[in-house]
Parts: structure tokens; sequence; C-alpha cells
């Protein structure tokens, strides 16, 4: 869209002015976070100060969040999780997206509605019953409790996303390779999964965020400070009671957003591709 | 050792795969082995798509559609943790419309998904059209807007919890020194500026999902439309009214309903930021869920109160159905 504007004035008026507001607002808890995390426990607690910014930053709450807290073990965990829940998912998305976008059977567009309907169930809906199969497999209080069920949400996601994507790559590909000798199989494998790596690629990463982002699975299935992931432990092992250490938990959640913020800044793109790809369903 | 063991077999089934590769036409040859029956049941569409969709059905079955009955049944059972439940058929749901909490829940629910879904689409339409103009640092601008999405809403919401602490709120910092209030406000201490501060913090969450998508809409809105609008004599409101907004209404619908769900579902933010506090008085059907559940170990009043969800969840998703297969 072509907009344009009388004056500079105007211009700002209408388009600098909001845009402006608009990117303080997003990123101002997050200069929050950081200034809250260096700051000293004294200039912290004293209403007097101006709190927007301090002559004497500290590492004492990031010194203090590592050692008393098991922060590293947590970050660990999360990676763990993440990564394993995440490749489950691909796995399954890529197949069960490839069946419903090439193959015709009798059940491909009932059961494709049905994977979207379950990408449409909230944990908030099932985390009752769901602690309970978890207990029944003996898995509760261990990753698996975790890794197992977050594929509920990130399966249904990867199917939806990768189906969309294969149906942009022209079948003939697959024709000329079926006709030179290959089975469905391998023309699958070696053919159409490879051309589909940008679509693998934004599934894999939305899924990763969405893993490492989990509360309400997390804060349910896993009980033990050395079980936890990062944001399970930062909300209940830096809260004890009435009591909030702001120092090390604003460390933490800064220390928490950082990979995440990492991974989706290089790959911006295919995030964003995730994300529209997903609601154009 | 195990190689040894393993080699046979593989030369074994490599050899007829060698054969079938150059001769596809040719598999009608009386006396192929196992390895090739299985190659060309695979070549079945209805059995290779069996075969694909296998894992993610039995994914989907244990931990979705297996917990969802298991779900309805807790909600009718009196199972309290530590010892099974007996058939008690609607007493729960009795129990919950007559618990004044959890009828506030309910209201909270809507109240909550409402209003900040409506301010989500206004905000977000609004940075979409911004980011939608040519302008230095875009791109930078563009990404850093999509960070409150993508960090772990845990840890930003204690941001934001910290920003509206009692004492040390950077608010009331900021006010009583512009001399607009003398007296600290308790941001999360009043049930309803609490629900203010949920909401606020919802669309700060929130808003940059709606600016994403609302922007892939309007890129695909074909500027010679506009143009010829504009020869036309239509102003710049006219425009966005008539050409750019029924162009982009699809995607709008869509994105309003994901969020709908999201936002009805929400746990999260709301336990993290006031737990359902003052007084109770900010729970949700997810919030309050796991207080009778887990916190007062009542499994099946637990499960009838999230299930409670169900029903509009249900409504929000036919219609999305419904409406998918109506605009193919």
């Amino acid at each position: 869209m072509a907009v344009r504007y009388g004056s500079p004035l105007k211009r700002a008026a209408t388009f600098y002015v909001p845009l402006g507001l608009m990117v303080g607002a997003t990123l101002f808890p997050f200069y929050w976070m950081v200034i809250t995390s260096v700051r000293p426990d004294n200039e912290l607690y004293n209403v007097q100060m101006n709190p927007f910014f301090t002559l004497h930053p500290t590492f004492k709450h990031f010194q203090d969040l590592f050692a008393l807290t098991m922060f590293a073990r947590w970050a660990w965990n999360t990676i763990f999780i993440a990564t394993v829940s995440t490749g489950i998912s691909l796995f399954c998305g890529l197949l069960a997206g490839y069946a419903l976008a090439r193959l015709e059977f009798r059940w491909a567009a009932p059961l494709g509605t049905l994977i979207f309907v379950t990408y449409l169930v909230p944990p908030t809906l099932l985390f009752i019953p769901l602690g309970d199969v978890v207990q029944t497999f003996g898995i509760g209080d261990t990753p698996w409790a975790v890794i197992l069920t977050y594929p509920t949400f990130l399966i249904p996601f990867c199917t939806w996303l990768l189906m969309g994507y294969f149906k942009t790559i022209p079948r003939e590909i697959e024709d000329c390779a079926r006709i030179d000798g290959a089975s469905r199989i391998q023309a699958m494998i070696r053919i159409t999964f490879p051309l589909a790596v940008p679509g693998i690629l934004s599934a894999g990463i939305f899924a990763f965020t969405l893993s490492w982002n989990e509360f309400l699975y997390a804060l349910v299935f896993l009980s033990s400070p050395q079980q936890k992931t990062i944001p399970i432990g930062v909300f209940t092992e830096l809260v004890r009671g009435d009591v909030f250490y702001w120092g090390p938990l604003m460390a933490g959640a800064l220390l928490g957003s950082i990979p995440v913020a990492l991974v989706y800044s290089f790959f911006v793109e295919h995030y964003v591709t995730a994300l529209t790809g997903a609601v154009k369903g | 050792m195990a190689d040894q063991r393993i080699e046979p077999i593989l030369a074994e089934s490599a050899r007829p795969t060698a054969v079938a590769i150059p001769a596809p036409v040719a598999v009608s040859v009386p006396g192929f082995r196992r390895p090739r029956r299985l190659g060309q049941l695979l070549e079945r569409q209805d059995i290779l798509a069996v075969v694909l969709l296998a894992p993610t059905l039995t994914i989907l079955t244990l931990f979705i559609a297996y917990p969802f009955v298991l779900g309805i049944w807790l909600a009718v059972s009196d199972k309290v943790v530590g010892r099974p439940g007996a058939f008690v058929g609607l007493e729960n749901f009795r129990v919950n419309l007559n618990d004044s909490i959890f009828l506030r829940a309910f209201q909270n629910t809507f109240v909550y998904t409402f209003i900040a879904t409506a301010l989500k689409l206004a905000l977000g339409m609004l940075a979409a059209l911004l980011l939608n103009h040519h302008f230095r640092f875009k791109r930078i601008v563009r990404a850093s807007m999509l960070l409150p999405w993508i960090v772990p809403t845990v840890l930003s919401t204690l941001a934001w919890q910290w920003m509206f602490d009692a004492t040390f709120s950077v608010f009331n910092w900021m006010l009583m020194n512009a001399g607009l209030i003398s007296k600290r406000i308790l941001w999360l201490g009043d049930g309803t500026l609490a629900m203010g501060c949920l909401i606020a913090v919802n669309v700060w969450r929130g808003m940059p999902f709606f600016a994403i998508t609302l922007l892939a809409g309007l890129q695909t809105v074909n500027p010679d439309l506009h143009e010829a609008a504009e020869i036309d004599g239509a102003n710049a409101w006219q425009r966005y009214w008539r050409v750019t907004l029924p162009l982009i209404k699809p995607i709008m619908l869509v994105v309003v309903l994901f969020s709908m769900i999201a936002t009805f579902a929400d746990f999260q933010l709301i336990y993290v930021l006031t737990r359902g506090g003052p007084y109770s008085s900010t729970h949700v059907f997810g919030t309050y869920a796991y207080e009778i559940a887990m916190r007062a170990a009542k499994l099946g009043q637990g499960a009838s109160i999230s299930l409670s969800l169900f029903p509009f969840l249900l409504a929000v998703i036919v219609f999305q159905l419904w409406y998918i297969r109506r605009s193919d």
C-alpha cells in the first residue's frame, strides 16, 4: 500500500509517535527485567531512588541465582525436553502431514479435521486426567511426563503446517522419481522431504519455543526441584510464601528468555511463516 | 558378532529390492519373497497412510482421547487424591453452580476473554497498519514487536508482577513523581483493578500475534485496488473500510477465534500474576480448576470445573470448522 503524507509534521503525528509508543510499551518489561537484575538490593528496595538506572551495577543476583537454586540443571532440563519433544513431534508431523497431503485414502478428510481439532484442545481442559494417565504409565516427575505430553499440542500444529507445505511442492517431481523406479517411500524420503526443509525448519522452531515456554503440564507433572524446567523453577523456587527474591527472579527470567529470543532472532522469517501458516491452516 | 548376524539378513533383503527398482512393471512375476511383499503393500496408498499416521494417532489417542474420556468420568465422580472415586452423577456440577467463586470465575473468564480479544484486535490492527509502511529499521522493529509473544509467558509475567508491586511499583513511582497521585495504587489489591491488570498483560502478550498475522494479510492486498479506489475519490478511511477490511476479513476471523480459544483457556498468566486473588476474585476456569484439583486434592470436582470450558470451546471450534469449510 502506498501511503502518502502531506508534511513531515503530519507524518510524525500519525506514524512515528504511535509507532514509538507501541515499540516502547512492547519492550519496557524487558528493560525492566534487565535493570532489576543488575541493581543492588539496597537500591531495589528503596522507594526514594530513581528506579530507571543504576550507578552501581552488580552481578550478585546472577551469582545468587546459580548458588541458591538449581538453575543450571533447569536450563539443561528445558533444553533436553524441548529438543526431544520437538524431534518426536516433527517426526510424527512429517509422516502424518505427508499422508494427509499426498495420499488418497478413505479417511483422509475426517482425519485431517480430527487432527486440526486436537490442535485447538487446550491443556487447561486435560491436565487433571492427564496427570492420572502420567501416573499410570509410571513417568510422573520424570522428563518423559512432559516429553510425551507436549507432542499432543505440537504434533497437530506440525502436521497442519507441513501438510500445507507439502501441497505447495509439485506432485510431478515425485511422479518422475516413481517412473524412474523409486518406491513411494523412497520418493517421499529422498525427493519430497528434502524439498520441505524450510517448512520443517519453521515447524521445528515454533515447536521448540512452544515447549520451552510451556507451563501448566510442567507445573503439574514435575515436582522435585531437580526435574523442573526454567519457567517452573524460577516461578516456584524463588518465591517463598510471600517473599519474592526479585533480583534473582529477574536474573532468571532474563536468562530463561534469552535462548528463545536468540533462536527466534536467527530464524525470524521461519518463525513468522509458522505463525501465519498455522492461522491460514 | 551382531554385525555378522545382521549381514545375511541385509543381503537377503537387499536382493529383491535391487531387482524391483529397474522394473516395477514386472511386479506380477510369481515367486517374490517376503521383503518384496512388504514393499508392495506399502505401495498401496491406504496401507501406507495407516503406517504413516500410526505414530501420530497413537500419541493423540493415549494423551488426548483417553484423558478426555477419563476427564468426563472424573467429572461425574467424587474422586479425591489417594482413594478411588465413586459415581455421583451431576453432583459436582450442582456444587459448582452453588459456589460463588465458581460463578465469579465463570463471569471473569468471559470478561477476560472478550475485553482482551477486542483490545488485541484493535491494537493489533493498528500495529499491522503501522508496520505495513516503509521506514528505516523496519525489520528490527517488526522483529522486536514479536518478543512478548515468544518469551516464556511466566517469565515476562513475573516482570509485570514486579512492576505492579504494592510498594515498589514503577508505575506508582512515575505517577507520584509526575504529581498525578499522592497515595500508592495497589494494582493487584482489588478485584476489579487486578482484572484490569490481567487484561493489560494479556493484551501486551497477545497483541504481536494479531499484528504479525494481520500484517501478513495486509501484504496480500493488491495495491492496484487502492489506486483504483483513490482515483474514484475514496479517502484513506474509506479505502481501509471498503477495500482492505473486506479482503482481510477471513484471516481476521481466524485469528480472533484462535486467540479466543487460547484466552478462554488461559491459565499461566493469571496464576502467576494473582493466583486467582485477591480473595478469589480473579479466578478463571483454568486457575480455579487447578486450585480445587491440585491444592484441595478434589480431582473430581476440579475435573468438572475444567470440563465446564468445553461447551464454549466446542461452539468456537464448530464455528471455525464451518467457516473454513464454507470459505474453501
